[in-house]
């Protein structure tokens, strides 16, 4: 597999009106649509598809294109504000996506959610919040037990189970915020473990982490590779990539490149990834922030389409 | 009238009006409070003001379930236009909020003033404190056996009914969706990814908030029911550190406020001599306001004073320290020189402190007197005293050898880490430093037997 790259900008910008989704491919059979794009595999534990991610109309992401890897840890690599987070977001339809297609093995993501396991960044909570370390990493059953069910004792002691595998059983009574920082972090991947998922998304798991944490973290993660499971991890540091990842995907606003991260990692790559912004995006975001609707009309989803079919 | 009868009579509704409504405040408060959303409460209490005007002429106070199913309504829309207005003025939520919820309280003002003093018998006043004494039970039991005659019932005051039914439909709910409940106020994100529909819960509560305070209305009135929504649950969320028992301290603390409050009104201005009560209501704020200081002192663990406390006991741990480092020093100086009590005292910072860290020392049993004025060492304060010194030498020889700090500049730092230091981080400081021998200073360091072999 050699890395792919594409560093030439996207097509030119689409005007504003043609950002959302062209509804009539959003609801596409699964089917339909990977026999109309064979370069899409229906195997790929996440499958994106031309997804482009404004915040307030400036678009933060453009035209991501990208298969995941089955059974990888992929590291995704970029300089801040190169809109790693918001990849993992819009995957899980956490912020809304101007335009594009996600799949999860196939299928739509609302039906695989147990399939997907998340961990925020650790910021992104209130550790404060009254509840234990192992009501935390019991929030991953969640999703099994479904509504209005109460968490059972089996669905406990499996949460137990994941605190263990990352060395934090002794803290399982702790209020979340007497743990440090590491153990905060270990709380939150063990309740991706608890999603028992086929596919993880992980913000930002090594960020400011002990020594210790960071071991246990990188166990986990090829705990989880053995075991056939894929992680696309955001990460920051360009030294310890070689070694936690099979492959890399660089991201600057669009995708600059992505394969075995051996491969992937050369000078020139890293060179158009952390190189300084990519003026003409940046300015052409800007420039449609600035001259799109305050409410825009209805997508015009056949000029988007015939641009941009196979 | 019998004691019991007026008792019936008058202070029963009052009290349960003001139990109810404290308690249903309480419980919903509590999400309010974990959500960062007390403003929301403030919100929805005064924006509920031309929907409870509305109900109040369509059906009178009598019909509960009228009234609650207006205020639902009422939560919904209040919480779709803030979130419409934020987004379209551009603004951050708490401007959103202001504009709402004085536009809707100004509609029902004005709505009040045209409709209400015929037909209503709500006003201004009742609007800032409620009338909860105007609670009445006509025809009360006179004996506890007629509590079970169904007749005495006729006129049962219609608000209590309100409140129960409010009360039953709080604990319902939070009981049913507890779980969801707790997720999406943690965590909305992963709730997001898992499908728990954080948005459909937020509007719930909100519509939850909006029925606690149209029900508690005609008891505490639209500005005192913010305290009831939020200061309960501040105050369990200081005494508490799990959503189960924090929900149920903040229950107890509002019906302790609530029973406070009430007979205190009652009977505290007769027994000082002045004539009529205190306001019902008004006094649960008080009582409330009250508890809040109490437990932001003294919480176990975030209270201020406790905070103070453990901040004292550690100064103490850290003054003893020093005094057992000095007398290593002082012996390695002079071998066989005594220890006078006014000279260790030199290294606390206060006569209070220096008294508690000496008491310490001997209780410890790392220090005992000398018979002459003095202290010396006991074999177990020595071998602390040792480690002391031992692990501040070692801070020094690894911030001057490794991270490059002048010599003149690492004993403040050294002195700091010195007392967190233990016996795995000093062995791998005296790896680090290759097995130093002398601090930057030329003064040798103590040797641990234990790691003998290490070296």
């Amino acid at each position: 597999m050699t890395p792919r790259s594409a560093d030439t900008p996207p097509r030119e910008p689409p005007p504003a009106s043609a950002f959302p989704s062209p509804a009539s491919e959003a609801r596409e059979d699964p089917a339909a649509f990977f026999a109309r794009r064979p370069e899409h595999s229906p195997d790929a534990p996440l499958s994106i598809h031309d997804m482009t991610i404004a915040y307030h109309r400036r678009p933060v992401l453009w035209d991501i294109d990208y298969d995941a890897p089955k059974g990888k840890l992929v590291g995704i690599l970029g300089p801040n504000g190169a809109g790693k987070s918001t990849l993992i977001k819009g995957a899980l339809g956490l912020v809304p996506r101007a335009s594009g297609r996600v799949l999860v093995f196939g299928k739509p993501y609302e039906k695989m959610r147990r399939e997907v396991g998340y961990v925020p960044q650790r910021e992104s909570v209130d550790w404060d919040f009254p509840v234990s370390a192992l009501d935390v990493v019991a929030m991953g059953r969640y999703a099994h037990i479904g509504w209005l069910r109460p968490v059972s004792r089996a669905h406990k002691e499996r949460a137990m189970a994941c605190l263990e595998r990352v060395g934090m059983a002794d803290y399982a009574s702790r209020q979340i915020s007497q743990l440090s920082g590491g153990q905060q972090q270990r709380v939150f991947l063990a309740r991706a473990l608890a999603q028992d998922a086929s596919l993880y998304l992980m913000d930002e798991p090594f960020a400011s982490v002990d020594a210790a944490t960071e071991r246990a973290i990188v166990g986990v993660l090829r705990e989880l590779r053995e075991q056939g499971r894929t992680c696309l991890v955001v990460h920051h540091d360009l030294h310890t990539a070689p070694e936690y990842f099979d492959e890399v995907l660089l991201l600057n606003m669009r995708i600059v490149a992505h394969g075995p991260t051996r491969e992937t990692l050369t000078e020139d790559n890293l060179r158009r990834t952390y190189g300084g912004r990519l003026t003409l995006l940046s300015e052409a975001g800007e420039a449609l922030a600035r001259r799109a609707p305050a409410n825009p009309p209805p997508p015009t989803s056949a000029a988007r389409r015939d641009q941009d079919a196979p | 009238m019998t004691p019991l009868e007026t008792f019936f009579t008058l202070d029963f509704p009052a009290l349960a009006a003001g139990v109810l409504a404290a308690v249903c405040c309480a419980l919903v408060g509590c999400f309010l409070v974990l959500r960062r959303m007390s403003l929301m409460g403030d919100a929805i209490s005064h924006a509920v003001l031309p929907g409870l005007v509305l109900a109040f002429l369509i059906s009178g106070s009598e019909r509960p379930f009228t009234l609650l199913i207006a205020a639902a309504g009422v939560g919904v829309i209040t919480t779709a236009l803030i979130e419409l207005v934020q987004r379209w003025g551009r603004v951050e939520p708490g401007a959103a909020m202001g504009v709402v919820f004085t536009v809707l309280f100004a509609i029902g003002v004005l709505m009040l003033e045209r409709l209400g003093g015929r037909n209503l018998h709500i006003d201004a006043d009742c609007l800032i404190h409620g009338q909860m004494e105007g609670a009445l039970w006509l025809d009360a039991p006179a004996t506890l056996a007629q509590l079970a005659d169904p007749a005495r019932y006729a006129g049962f005051p219609p608000q209590v009914v309100t409140l129960v039914i409010a009360l039953a439909l709080v604990v319902a709910c939070i009981a049913l969706f507890f779980k969801e409940l707790r997720i999406t106020s943690f965590d909305p994100a992963l709730a997001a990814a898992l499908g728990f529909r954080p948005t459909l819960v937020r509007y719930a509560l909100m519509t939850l908030t909006a029925v606690v305070v149209v029900a508690s209305f005609e008891a505490v009135g639209s500005i005192l029911v913010i305290g009831m929504l939020v200061v309960p649950g501040m105050i369990a969320h200081l005494l508490t550190d799990r959503l189960g028992p924090m929900l149920l301290v903040s229950a107890a603390a509002a019906l302790c406020a609530a029973v406070v409050g009430y007979y205190t009104g009652a009977h505290l201005p007769p027994l000082l001599g002045a004539p009529g009560a205190l306001s019902a209501a008004g006094m649960i704020g008080v009582t409330l306001g009250a508890m809040l200081v109490l437990a932001a002192l003294f919480a176990p663990r975030h209270g201020a004073l406790s905070a103070a406390l453990r901040r004292a006991a550690l100064r103490i741990d850290i003054t003893r320290e020093d005094i057992l480092a000095a007398m290593h020093r002082r012996a390695e100086a002079h071998p066989s020189a005594p220890h006078p009590i006014a000279d260790l005292r030199a290294h606390a910072g206060g006569a209070l402190t220096a008294r508690l860290a000496l008491r310490a020392l001997r209780r410890r049993d790392e220090a005992r007197a000398d018979g002459a004025g003095g202290l010396e060492l006991t074999p177990r304060g020595a071998v602390r005293a040792r480690e002391l010194v031992r692990a501040h030498r070692l801070w020094e020889s690894y911030l001057v050898q490794t991270a490059g700090a002048r010599a003149d500049h690492v004993h403040n730092t050294a002195e700091t880490l010195e007392h967190i230091t233990d016996a795995q981080l000093a062995r791998m400081l005296n790896q680090r430093t290759g097995h130093a021998a002398t601090d930057p200073h030329g003064k040798p360091i103590p040797t641990q037997p234990t790691e003998a072999d290490d070296a």
